[in-house]
């Protein structure tokens, strides 16, 4: 026996092929250790690729684990903050999980794939904490990352691309609805969801048929000017739709150091996803306690003033930043969609309500010199892109 | 005759440190040593030709960076290079590797188990956050806390509030953590034995305890608060061998005028009115000094350099009481070449990595075992270094040198000196255990020298060889350290100081209480400091 050794590079997923066939620019970076392209030819023509047409971006490195067993149900339910029991077969839901102290330890989207059986899809890793949960449950938690394949197809035309593919049933898919298809024999699930805020689908499918489906899908997307795309895109058009980004936006609470560097998903606007209602659920107590008491965080998004990018920026109170910032910028772009200077934030409260102004220190270069300035910033409620046909159904043809 | 302000006693790194900031200070300072060559045990001796042996202390990881700085050791030839990861040999012909990439280290533990890949995640965190906390009173004196001296106040406020700011949950863990053995801590995190041993190693290292003995979880804290350039936890080798640490300070201390005397063993310190006059060398010579500082264990400074009469009798037998027990011991190795390892592919960046030939935690306690018995383990737990894989400067090219620090080895074999035929089957246990996973490592032998706790106390004076100068336990940390009311590295001899690892932080060449000691002294002779704060990384 020759001794062997894990892997040491980067893992390709099974779509890598595919991409770096049509890779221009060789900036790729690790996601979890598979390695997935920033830009596979120009990041801003890729970002409206998704405004515009159709773009496709690789999710085969989120973590997937299938939740199985008679308690799954009475299992998530008790996991994560919203109640799942209305989460029917066929559905999928947008979650986020807490340890006992509120504090939020990843989101993600649930597919209730079939009665009983569940996929949790998330950026990091959560088998420690799924087993910890398990105990007393019947119920079998197996991670299937690498079992399973996946795409996300994102944009107005992606509608027309799969129903040009032969996809059926996609007039009556909503947003948050999950399907099975034949796919060359094996098994294609179709979900309307994504992590862009337009018309979009993710596909997920065994490794063994990936390459078929990205071929299908290309095939059928010639005429619908859709184009691979890599994560610079991705988060631009994230930005925009004001999702949150763990990392940048919240700390999962396991990997968190420092004390006060957690978030709860009340202080992430996340309240719609805390269910009071619904049987014990972790972090309920010290939940309602913060209800009660009051928040000390509080995310916002901003509709800054100008056009200066407002990265890594202080949030002030005023305009002169006399007194101690109230909060800092997590994620920030110019939006081109909606040719909006948008952030994402974190700010103390009680500052920051929705309406409200704040304002930013940014600091910009031009030819090598630095500049400052203070710009004015409004809080607002909605996503900064969020278009009807998101959610119209039947999707229209575009 | 000549009265010089200082004279330190002992030129270990620490007492280098002290020597360095006092002499920057503008002191008229004297570092006396024993021995023909400086660094105490972080030394790097020829004892092979061509071979530099780094014979006592072996990798780098806790010397400060902000001393490291202030003393400008890179002027003085000092470089410390990291080195990758770690590495555990298993029974059943696999083996466990810590890789320094946290993807393949990821891939590796969950190999294992997809359980502890994923808490490997929460016990980082954990424990990073007990380091933050301990990290920052490195480079302060420990608060009194019985005294109401605005300063001891305003410190213990200090890790008062340090203590509070990290909220309910958290104060609850981090007493649980002081208290715990490294076995339950790891147990909180880990299902897989392999793993759980192959960081419990860190919990034992230097202590006359064993892995499921209270208090461990700390000593493993400590080896974990570290860093190589701001990557907390990582080891690194100096260039040349750990001889080049106290070199490079012994350099700076030269430049800021200091006089290092060798072949110089102080046989006494001398007191009058209870005030320290100097020191009387072995061979009669005296030198008067204003302050003499110690380096030494707090057992040899107190108990065999003084008059018993000299020094109060409670704090005497307070000192007599404090636990320096020798536990550990070397085997130190010229190879002909790379030892080859048939589990480990060719190439594997773990053969740079620091080794280890146990694989259960039974194991590890079992080693305990035997040393509570009265004799050294038969199954020892090796920690297997192999500087010249990142070092090229310490053997002729592709030779190597081994080190390995071998636990547990007691001071003394059933109460008695140790003979030559049972150092001899010690140095064969160790040379024994590596060999079943190298079949080609006898033969590359061409040197090597074995040191058991009592070779070490007689060479470099360390009272049973204990690699800290006193246990890491709760009831000898921080105030305690070494004697309860002398943690301030004052001693109840005015003008008399401590600066060696005896005192607080403690041991592990992080030379932080020999320049403790020194802003001490430098207060009480209001002269301004010279030594640096603690970065701080907040």
């Amino acid at each position: 026996m020759s001794a062997s050794e894990v892997f040491q590079g980067q893992i390709r997923s099974p779509f890598y092929e595919r991409m770096a066939a049509l890779d221009t620019k060789s900036t790729w970076h690790t996601w979890k250790g598979y390695t997935t392209p920033d830009a596979l030819y120009c990041g801003e023509t890729e970002y409206f690729a998704v405004r515009n047409a159709t773009g496709v971006f690789d999710i085969t490195p989120m973590t997937k684990y299938r939740i199985k067993g008679r308690d799954s149900l009475a299992y998530i339910n008790r996991l994560v903050t919203r109640d799942m029991e209305k989460i029917k077969p066929g559905r999928v839901a947008y979650a986020v999980w807490c340890d006992d102290q509120g504090q939020v330890l990843d989101d993600g989207t649930i597919f209730h794939l079939r009665e009983g059986e569940y996929r949790l899809c998330s950026q990091e890793r959560h088998f420690d904490w799924l087993m910890t949960n398990a105990i007393g449950f019947d119920v079998s938690v197996t991670e299937e990352t690498a079992e399973v394949a996946g795409l996300a197809v994102q944009g107005p035309t992606s509608y027309s691309v799969l129903k040009n593919m032969g996809i059926k049933g996609l007039d009556e898919l909503k947003l948050f609805g999950l399907m099975h298809v034949d796919f060359e024999g094996a098994e294609l699930m179709v979900s309307r969801t994504g992590f862009t805020g337009d018309l979009g689908y993710e596909l997920w499918i065994q490794p063994d048929k990936a390459t078929a489906l990205w071929d299908a899908l290309f095939a059928a997307g010639k005429l619908y000017g859709i184009r691979a795309i890599g994560a610079h895109a991705l988060e631009m058009a994230r930005v925009e739709a004001g999702y949150l980004a763990p990392g940048p936006d919240f700390l999962p609470a396991k990997a968190t150091v420092r004390t006060g560097r957690t978030r709860s998903p009340l202080e992430l606007g996340l309240e719609w996803l805390v269910d009071f209602s619904k049987p014990n659920f972790n972090g309920r107590r010290a939940l309602a306690e913060e209800k009660r008491k009051g928040s000390t965080w509080r995310l916002v998004k901003l509709d800054i003033a100008g056009n200066k990018i407002a990265h890594s920026s202080y949030i002030f109170d005023d305009a002169s930043a006399s007194k101690k910032n109230i909060g800092f910028i997590t994620s920030a772009e110019w939006s081109p969609v909606c040719k909006q200077n948008v952030a994402l934030g974190s700010v103390r409260t009680p500052h920051g309500k929705v309406g409200s102004t704040v304002w930013v220190e940014i600091y910009y270069q031009r030819e090598m010199h630095w500049s400052r300035a203070m710009a004015k910033a409004t809080v607002v409620d909605k996503p900064f892109w969020l278009p009807p046909r998101r959610s119209a159904t039947p999707p229209g043809p575009y | 005759m000549k009265t010089y302000d200082a004279v330190v006693v002992g030129a270990g790194h620490n007492g280098l440190t002290t020597a360095a900031f006092l002499a920057k200070a503008g002191l008229d300072v004297v570092c006396v040593e024993k021995n023909e060559y400086i660094g105490g045990a972080a030394v790097s001796r020829e004892l092979y030709k061509d071979w530099m042996y780094s014979n006592c202390s072996y990798v780098c990881s806790l010397l400060r960076p902000e001393i490291y700085r202030s003393l400008e050791l890179h002027k003085h030839g000092l470089q410390v290079t990291p080195y990758g990861g770690s590495l555990q040999f298993l029974q059943n012909g696999d083996y466990f590797g810590s890789y320094h990439d946290a993807e393949a280290a990821y891939r590796e533990r969950a190999r294992f188990s997809r359980h502890d890949a994923d808490s490997y995640e929460r016990y980082s965190a954990d424990t990073m956050r007990q380091c933050r906390f301990i990290r920052d009173t490195l480079l302060r004196t420990p608060p009194d806390p019985t005294s109401f001296k605005r300063k001891d106040i305003k410190e213990l406020l200090a890790i008062g509030s340090k203590f509070m700011e990290m909220g309910e949950d958290r104060m609850y863990e981090t007493i649980r953590f002081w208290t715990m053995s490294v076995a339950e801590y790891l147990d909180e995190y880990f299902e897989t034995d392999a793993i759980k041993t192959a960081f419990s190693g860190s919990g034992i290292i230097g202590t006359a305890l064993g892995v499921h003995s209270p208090g461990t979880a700390y000593v493993l804290l400590h080896h974990y608060m570290g860093e190589v350039d701001g990557n907390a936890g990582t080891w690194g080798v100096a260039r040349g061998g750990m001889g080049a640490v106290s070199k490079s300070i012994a350099g700076a201390f030269q430049a800021y005028g200091g006089e290092l005397r060798t072949e110089s063993g102080v046989d006494k310190i001398m007191v009058r009115n209870g005030k320290t006059t100097g020191v009387a060398l072995e061979d009669g010579t005296e030198i008067n000094a204003r302050v003499v500082v110690s380096a030494m264990d707090v057992k040899r400074t107190f108990l065999k350099c003084m008059d018993r009469s000299d020094l109060p009798a409670e704090f005497h037998k307070r000192v007599e009481n404090f636990k320096i027990r020798g536990s550990s011991g070397k085997v130190n190795i010229a190879l002909d070449g790379m030892p080859t390892f048939p589990a480990l592919p060719k190439g594997s960046v773990l053969y740079r990595s620091d080794m280890h030939f146990i694989d259960s935690m039974e194991r590890m306690e079992r080693a305990y075992d035997e040393w509570k018995a009265g004799t050294w383990s038969k199954d020892p737990y090796i920690d297997c270094v192999i500087p010249t894989t990142t070092d090229p400067t310490m053997t002729p090219p592709g030779k190597h040198f081994m080190s390995c620090f071998v636990q547990y080895c007691p001071h003394q074999i059933d109460g008695r000196a140790w003979t030559s035929d049972e150092k001899a089957a010690f140095g064969r246990t160790v040379i024994d255990q590596i060999a079943n996973y190298s079949p080609d490592f006898k033969n590359l032998i061409l040197h090597y020298e074995v040191r058991t706790p009592q070779d070490i106390e007689a060479e470099i004076g360390i009272t049973e060889g204990n690699i800290f100068h006193g246990e890491l336990t709760m009831d000898q940390l921080l105030f305690n350290r070494p004697v309860p009311g002398y943690a301030q590295y004052r001693t109840p001899v005015g003008g008399l100081y401590m600066c060696g690892s005896s005192t607080h932080p403690g041991g592990g060449v992080m030379a932080a209480p020999g320049a403790n000691a020194a802003r001490e002294i430098l207060a009480d002779l209001k002269r301004p400091n010279t030594v640096p704060e603690n970065f701080g990384d907040d």
